[in-house]
């Protein structure tokens, strides 16, 4: 029972307090540029959620058995390369396996390789006190982040969608209005939360 | 020598797990490839790789995949040219199929004021979203909305709008047909490229309907349906088609017709030059002419 409240209550504060394209400002990039429309996003969003939770995974075992304690200082540069390889392995393994699923998520998936959100949930899941040293803690951390990711483009692209029928001052047109439009949704977001407390 | 450790297994470990991945990732690659029939990277070579969609496939590697594996015609491809298909024929060892060349032609003419608006629209700049509020801002049903909903999905930027009617630059037209499932009124036609005539017009209503909101829309007089020597054309639901096989391109029509809608093109130098008979000029050619980019 306590696993399991331990579980819920990483995922409120990483997918929705602490969200970590609204809070943390990581996975700007894709948050960005696939967010255009609902159904992309939400593609994004799980290929995001499906290598996130197995990044944290692979990345936790490497930390705990491999550099804990004195090769810590290795973490980044190791992790970068877990994550890489990871999804060039996936990719293939979805291609021969699940060619349905490759098809829906293949496009996506590269994108993620440099995604510095998976990057920041797995190295955040080792600094973090409440999560490091317990490898279902540190899964589900990484499974709340990117559910919270998933959740925040989801809900820009809608924004998106409807902002596409306005008419936009020219100057505001494109790049402009959604970076006015990411931070309004952030602040509305936050302010959201900010008013639940969560004892 | 604690010098020598401390560079030592830091290096191993992160060559080794490198090392590790590298291998996982070369026996993933020979275990888990994917056979590819060869045909389909050349036959997508002989495509234009524009991704244009106008086959009705996602793009051009699908409708390669689509020839290769469902014996799709490679006629489908409406926008290369027919030398450039003729490669796809010998890799799949099947006959040459006749390929005529289409172009997209805006059946409209009410430029600027000779059609009248019904209200004036702010909003949106998007034909689909203007069509919605009563069709559109013209009181022509069949009318050009004008704010370039098919320019903007044309993949080859043929299209541009002049003077509230969009207009096709046929150095740039391939074809495809994007602009004829983009446009909300259904006012862009796919016609064989060297069509001589057609009539820029498809309103639909009575003749003194027609007459009362636009000054170049078919009254189905019946004029150049009388006069055309080879009975190319007719006229039915109030508006004047010709029959493009049937054409000789004699200019009859054009001289004949009252209200200046048939179209005329000729081919100069290799370019598709477009005339169109003026209301007001007894001089023919003010060609709204395509301009080189």
């Amino acid at each position: 029972m306590t696993l399991l409240m331990n579980i819920l209550t990483v995922f409120v504060s990483v997918a929705l307090v602490g969200n970590y394209v609204f809070s943390e400002t990581l996975g700007i990039c894709p948050f960005l540029g696939v967010s255009s429309k609902p159904s992309t996003a939400l593609g994004m969003g799980l290929a995001v959620t499906f290598v996130m939770t197995l990044s944290n995974a692979v990345t936790f075992l490497v930390f705990e058995y491999l550099l804990k304690g004195k090769y810590e200082y290795l973490q980044t540069i190791v992790f970068i390369l877990i994550i890489a390889s990871l999804v060039q392995f996936i990719e293939m393994l979805l291609k021969k396996m699940v060619p349905s699923l490759y098809k829906s998520l293949g496009i996506y998936l590269p994108l993620i390789t440099t995604n510095c959100a998976v990057l920041g949930a797995a190295n955040n899941a080792v600094g973090n006190d409440m999560v490091s040293g317990d490898f279902i803690l540190s899964t589900s951390y990484g499974f709340s982040a990117a559910v919270g990711f998933t959740l925040a483009i989801v809900i820009f692209a809608g924004v998106r969608s409807r902002m596409d029928e306005k008419d936009v001052p020219e100057s505001f047109r494109g790049v402009p209005i959604t970076l006015v439009a990411a931070g309004i949704v952030a602040m509305v977001f936050n302010g959201l939360l900010s008013g639940i407390s969560f004892g | 020598m604690e010098t020598f450790k401390a560079i030592l297994f830091p290096v191993l470990i992160a060559g080794g797990i490198a090392l590790f991945f590298g291998l996982l990732l070369a026996i993933a690659s020979k275990v888990f490839a994917v056979r590819r029939d060869e045909r389909i990277d050349e036959v997508k070579k002989c495509l234009p790789g524009a991704n244009c969609g106008g086959c009705g496939f996602a793009g051009c590697d699908a409708l390669a995949e689509a020839i290769v594996n469902q014996g799709v015609s490679p006629t489908k491809c409406a926008v290369s040219e027919p030398e450039a298909l003729k490669p796809i024929y010998e890799i799949m060892g099947v006959k040459e199929e006749k390929h005529q060349r289409m172009r997209a032609q805006v059946m409209c003419s009410g430029t600027g004021d000779l059609s009248k608006k019904k209200y004036l629209y702010e909003g949106a700049h998007d034909c689909v979203a203007a069509a919605k509020l009563g069709g559109g801002d013209r009181i022509c049903p069949n009318g050009c909305i004008g704010l370039g909903t098919c320019a903007s999905r044309c993949p080859f930027h043929a299209i541009k709008v002049v003077d509230g009617v969009a207009v096709v630059d046929y150095t740039l037209c391939r074809g495809c047909g994007v602009c004829v499932a983009a446009c909300p009124k259904h006012i862009i036609k796919l016609i064989p490229f060297e069509s001589k005539h057609w009539v820029g017009c498809m309103s639909v209503d009575k003749g003194p309907i027609t007459k009362s909101y636009c000054d170049v829309g078919c009254i189905s007089c019946r004029l150049c349906e009388k006069n055309c020597p080879v009975g190319a054309i007719t006229v039915n639901d109030f508006v004047a088609r010709i029959d493009n096989d049937k054409c000789i391109g004699c200019d009859t029509c054009v001289k004949k017709c009252p209200r200046k809608i048939i179209w005329s093109s000729e081919s100069q130098n290799g370019r598709l030059v477009i005339h169109r008979a003026m209301l007001n000029e007894p001089q023919v050619p003010t060609p709204p002419a395509p301009e080189k980019k």
